[in-house]
């Protein structure tokens, strides 16, 4: 049983090859197609079409946390903030709860913070499996001096995040320049090292589903790990439209290549139910093999709080209330 | 199973719906129902059960209605039709706005009563089903608020017997009883004999929503009480249920003067072009045959996919396929429900087996091992001369080939009986609304499919049916022109004779086809005689064959309809110009076979030229409505080739005032000219070939309407019949015409041809078609 546990409960027990690229194929990001009403309607009808009761709803939730890169991404963090965070992120339940659902062991997938953060997030997490992720290259908005976003990814490497969240330019996307955009994400790949890189399209800039759709497939070929919506800092961040244009694109990638890339949501899913939505969609859409927290992030600070309060009512019952819930 | 299995395993669990409250109605009736007359429940007669097709369980007990039944039913609509006209627009629309309002109030008892009954998903009865009933009767509400402004001069047709299908029982309902209604005419409505629970359940509804006694009556049962609701003495009948039923009814309503819509089965396609969002046309599948288990009269049954993707495609279609889930219809998680009744899935069964050609894939779904389900299925690599890729299989079942080019696209698509809707799926707006106009079919949906609105018209061509539900242009189905209508039509009998020709040299008078002056395949002629006796010269009679040879030659003009109303404007005033050069002969002609009025025939023609010459480039079709980011075009096309028997009494008048509107509109006619005085037509042959009217537009014959109206209405390759005749052709026309479900307009009035009546000629020369694009980007 220990075993077993280990291998589903611990976030980084299953591992994919990494995605290892494409040479840049302008035909095929061109031939990419993502009409906005077929895929609102898609989106919009989902959830009428797919819900989970009882049991499977405190199941999927208890999903959701393991996935979630709980981050903490504020002008006024403190290393004491980051530690609070990563305690939340050992035990994100009341051992209580977790006893009763038979889920003793459950965490986070990921800590995510900016890049001065990281140290004190590694020492708090130091003997647990969870892996700190860091914000960089001029997050959030990745206009920074190039060689200045280089040198932040490799510094957060060597300060033990595990996980890089890049930022991509997005005027490339918004002037067409794929060769650029390619270009961008296979330089910080390689700065990446032996870290996962996950690309944040900052899709709510991109302007359209069809951007959305391409600036994915290039960031794959450019060896990404992980595909992200968004910084959480812009207008619209993860919605289900969105979600289902990157992870169609993540679908036809591994089509063609036999390569599983992993999906970030971020920003915008705060609420169980929201959850609910992106794993149903993930599991008919892509797949169950990406419900696992080495193929699935959702990067979410208040999110957690809203599945406790729901996990709770599960356990006794009665509706919970916030205060009954340890802060992040 | 522990939380950690399910955390493990991530399935979906079981999400059902209650029942309880649908069944505790069904309890409250005692779980046995007469029909709803008068305003009350009859008591039960003699009954059948009706069961819930997921479990075979039996629901309920439903009364077989008697001929007594459906004749109080109608006595009863008829008694309460001048109170229901005579509460006025606001006070009907009260009345539809409370229905609504009901509707919405008990939409989930409505929902879960229906999913009970006819087995589909409780996500589209909830979701689908109802919402779009309450918007029906919402719209329509409207529609009776502003109909003593908006429609002056028209006024409800009386009692309507409406027979409807079981695939989408209560929204089917709603389609037949709002437009009936607003416009102030009583119903009788017969439900299928499957699904009868939520049509009872309204009737218990309409009580409370003060729907006055009489105004909407129920008659449950088989086929057999819809063949008495459409024997009734009723005013209309309007039918949605299978061509071959419609056909019956065409047949059974001929010469009666009853109107009649039809909506009927279809065979749509679903064109997917290489450039196309495929996943999301793969998506589109799922609402277009995957949708109610296939068991729609529009569903996009027919993929036709652009080669170089359709291997992509299919593979695509395949893996989303497996992902769909059948079973409990009452479970939320559920996407295809049971088969409406194991006969149907029979039927469906059969039809699959009986063809072995093709690649099938089946969905690996598990299936429930009870109740009646069929599995998602997908046959591809078919020929069009497959049976099933011409037949209705009305089931979860795709079949489906490949084309090379756009035009072939078309061309296989318009390969069908059928005509009822189609949907097209590409990134490029020149192809999408290119292909658009060009398909066969009442409804076209791009880059999407069935979507439906209460204000955009939803209706076939070809054998799909007739007549159009929802928008502005529905309500012509429940409304007639307010006016008293003329005196009936008696025959006009040719005069005799024995005079002298009139002629100084002999003129042959031929046949005018293609363009061109042809001699009358029989070889005979008949002597014309004017009304002193004189001989006015010799018509050629038509025969079969001559007809034939006019059918084809106007339908080798079809690209007459591809050009501008500018352009057949112009047409329509040279003719009148040319005419009118030759005014004085034609107004002796005239007087010279009716003995009197030539001159003003000859003016009133060329008014009627220049009225149509102005509507040709005016008749612009309007963007429903539709609550949707999108536009729903409803487009005025040309209904294609119309035969027309002319009006006898006016040899020129009669044969320009149906020509002109016809040809205005883009259509191509075979003319017919007045029996008893042909010789004005066929000196009009000289104006059509000084006037640049293309050969076939327009193609005249003179001969016995009596033996050409049986032809013209039976022949397959003509779209319309119209008949002025003053023969009495109403009964052969109409009954000939069941054979392609063509449309007739038999005329048993004596039409004044003086007084302009533009709007039934638009109406008739014209089919609405509805264009669905949603649009968005970003």
């Amino acid at each position: 049983m220990q075993i077993d546990r280990a291998q589903t409960l611990a976030p980084a027990a299953l591992h994919e090859p990494r995605n290892p690229g494409l040479p840049l194929d302008l035909d095929w990001v061109r031939r990419v197609q993502a009409n906005t009403s077929a895929i609102e309607r898609r989106a919009a009808t989902l959830p009428g079409r797919r819900s989970v009761k009882k049991d499977w709803q405190a199941a999927w939730l208890c999903r959701a946390i393991s996935v979630i890169d709980l981050t903490t991404l504020s002008g006024d963090d403190t290393e004491g903030r980051v530690r609070r965070l990563c305690a939340k992120a050992r035990q994100p339940v009341s051992p209580e709860i977790l006893e009763t659902l038979g889920m003793t062991g459950l965490t986070v997938g990921a800590v995510c913070v900016y890049h001065d953060m990281v140290p004190a997030a590694v020492a708090a997490l130091r003997g647990t499996d969870l892996p700190v992720a860091a914000v960089s290259t001029g997050f959030p908005a990745g206009l920074s001096p190039f060689h200045l976003r280089i040198q932040e990814i490799r510094e957060s490497v060597a300060a033990g995040a595990r996980e890089i969240d890049i930022v991509i330019s997005r005027r490339h996307v918004l002037t067409g320049n794929w060769q650029a955009l390619y270009d961008e994400m296979r330089e910080m790949r390689e700065a990446c090292g032996e870290a996962h890189v996950k690309a944040i399209l900052a899709t709510g800039e991109l302007g359209t589903l069809r951007n959305v759709a391409r600036a994915s497939l290039v960031c794959m070929m450019g060896g990404a790990d992980f595909i992200k919506t968004s910084t959480g800092k812009e207008s619209v961040n993860a919605t289900l439209p969105v979600t289902l244009t990157m992870i169609r694109a993540i679908r036809d990638y591994h089509d063609a290549t036999g390569i599983r890339v992993g999906y970030k949501p971020a920003g915008g899913i705060s609420k169980a139910k929201d959850a609910l939505n992106h794993l149903a969609l993930v599991k008919d859409e892509l797949g169950d093999r990406w419900l696992r927290p080495d193929l699935l992030r959702f990067g979410a600070s208040s999110l957690l709080g809203d599945i406790e309060r729901q996990l709770e009512h599960h356990v006794t019952g009665a509706y919970s209330a916030s205060w009954r819930h340890a802060l992040a | 199973m522990t939380i950690k299995e399910i955390f493990d395993s991530m399935e979906y669990g079981p999400a059902p719906e209650s029942a309880s409250e649908a069944l505790a109605w069904i309890a409250s009736h005692g779980g046995r129902f007469g029909c709803f007359i008068d305003g009350a429940f009859t008591e039960p007669g003699e009954t059948f059960a009706t069961s819930n097709p997921a479990t075979g369980e039996a629901l309920a007990e439903v009364t077989q209605a008697t001929q007594g039944d459906v004749d109080r039913a109608v006595a009863a609509a008829r008694a309460a039709q001048p109170g229901w006209t005579g509460l006025g627009g606001h006070g009907r629309a009260r009345v539809l706005y409370a229905i609504a309002r009901l509707l919405q109030r008990q939409s989930r008892l409505f929902a879960v009563l229906e999913t009970l009954d006819n087995g589909k998903p409780i996500r589209e009865s909830r979701d689908i089903d109802i919402p779009l009933a309450q918007r029906h009767f919402y719209h329509h509400a409207g529609y009776a608020e502003l109909m003593e402004t908006e429609l002056p001069g028209r006024a409800p047709l009386g009692v309507c017997g409406q027979v409807i299908p079981w695939n989408f029982p209560l929204l089917m309902l709603a389609w037949k009883v709002a437009p009936a209604l607003a416009m102030g005419n009583t119903v009788v409505l017969k439900p299928a004999e499957y699904t009868s629970l939520t049509a009872l359940l309204l009737a218990d509804l309409c009580r409370q929503a003060g729907v006055p006694k009489g105004v909407v009556n129920i008659v449950t049962g088989d086929g057999a009480v819809g063949e008495m609701v459409v024997a009734a003495p009723v005013e209309k009948v309007a039918f949605t249920g299978s061509t071959a039923v419609g056909r019956r009814i065409r047949e059974a309503t001929a010469g009666t003067g009853k109107a009649l819509t039809l909506e009927l089965g279809g065979k749509s396609p679903y064109i997917v072009f290489e450039d196309a969002d495929l996943d999301s046309a793969v998506e589109g599948l799922v609402d277009a045959i995957w949708f109610n288990q296939g068991q729609v009269c529009c569903a996009g049954s027919r993929l036709l996919v652009q080669e170089g993707v359709a291997d992509t495609f299919h593979r695509k279609l395949r893996a989303r396929m497996a992902t769909l889930r059948i079973g409990d219809p009452l479970d939320k998680v559920i996407d295809i429900g049971a088969i409406v009744d194991p006969v149907q899935l029979a039927t469906i069964t059969r039809l699959v087996e009986a063809s072995t050609e093709g690649e099938r894939y089946v969905a690996p779904c598990p299936i429930p091992a009870k109740g009646s389900f069929y599995p998602p299925t997908l046959i591809t690599g078919l020929s069009p001369a497959s049976p099933l890729m011409q037949e209705e299989i009305f089931g979860p079942v795709l079949v489906g080939t490949t084309f090379r080019t756009p035009a072939e696209a078309v061309e296989l698509a318009n390969n069908t009986r059928y005509g009822l809707a189609a949907t097209v799926w590409s990134e490029n707006v020149n192809l999408a609304l290119d292909i658009a106009p060009k398909l066969a079919a009442g409804v076209v949906w791009i880059n999407g499919t069935n979507m439906f609105d209460a204000a955009a018209p939803f209706g076939g061509v070809r054998e799909s049916g007739f007549g159009r539900e929802g928008g502005w242009e529905g309500l012509a189905a429940y409304t007639r022109p307010a006016a008293t209508p003329g005196a009936a039509l008696n025959p006009v009998e040719p005069f005799t004779g024995e005079g002298q020709p009139l002629d100084a040299l002999d003129r042959t008078h031929k046949l005018y086809i293609g363009g061109k002056q042809a001699r009358p395949d029989g070889g005979y002629s008949r002597a014309v005689w004017g009304p002193s006796g004189a001989l006015l010269g010799h018509a050629s009679l038509a025969n079969r064959k001559d007809l034939r040879n006019a059918v084809e030659a106007a339908n080798a003009a079809r690209s007459w309809g591809r050009t501008t109303g500018h352009a057949r404007a112009q047409i329509l005033y040279f003719l009148a110009e040319n005419l009118s050069a030759r005014a004085e002969e034609f107004a002796r002609r005239i007087d010279g076979l009716t003995g009197q009025g030539g001159a003003e025939e000859v003016e009133a023609s060329l008014r009627t030229l220049f009225r149509w010459a102005a509507w040709a480039d005016k008749v612009d079709g309007r963007a429903a409505g539709a609550p949707f980011r999108g536009v729903a075009l409803a487009m005025r096309e040309p209904v294609g080739t119309i035969g027309v028997l002319c009006d006898d009494r006016a040899p020129l008048l009669g044969l320009v005032a149906a020509m002109a509107p016809a040809i205005a509109m883009g259509n191509r006619t075979v003319l017919v000219a007045s029996e008893p005085y042909p010789l004005a037509a066929t000196d009009f042959y000289q104006v059509l070939e000084t006037s640049d009217v293309p050969g076939g537009v327009v193609n005249i014959l003179t001969g016995s309407h009596k033996e050409l109206a049986p032809v013209l209405a039976s022949h397959l390759d003509i779209d319309a019949v119209w008949s002025f005749s003053s023969q009495p052709l109403a009964r052969v026309i109409e009954a000939g015409s069941a054979g392609n479900l063509k449309r007739t307009w038999v005329e048993t009035r004596a039409r004044d041809w003086t007084r302009p009546d533009d709007r039934a000629f638009i109406d008739a020369a014209t089919e609405v078609k509805t264009v669905w694009i949603p649009y968005g980007e970003g």
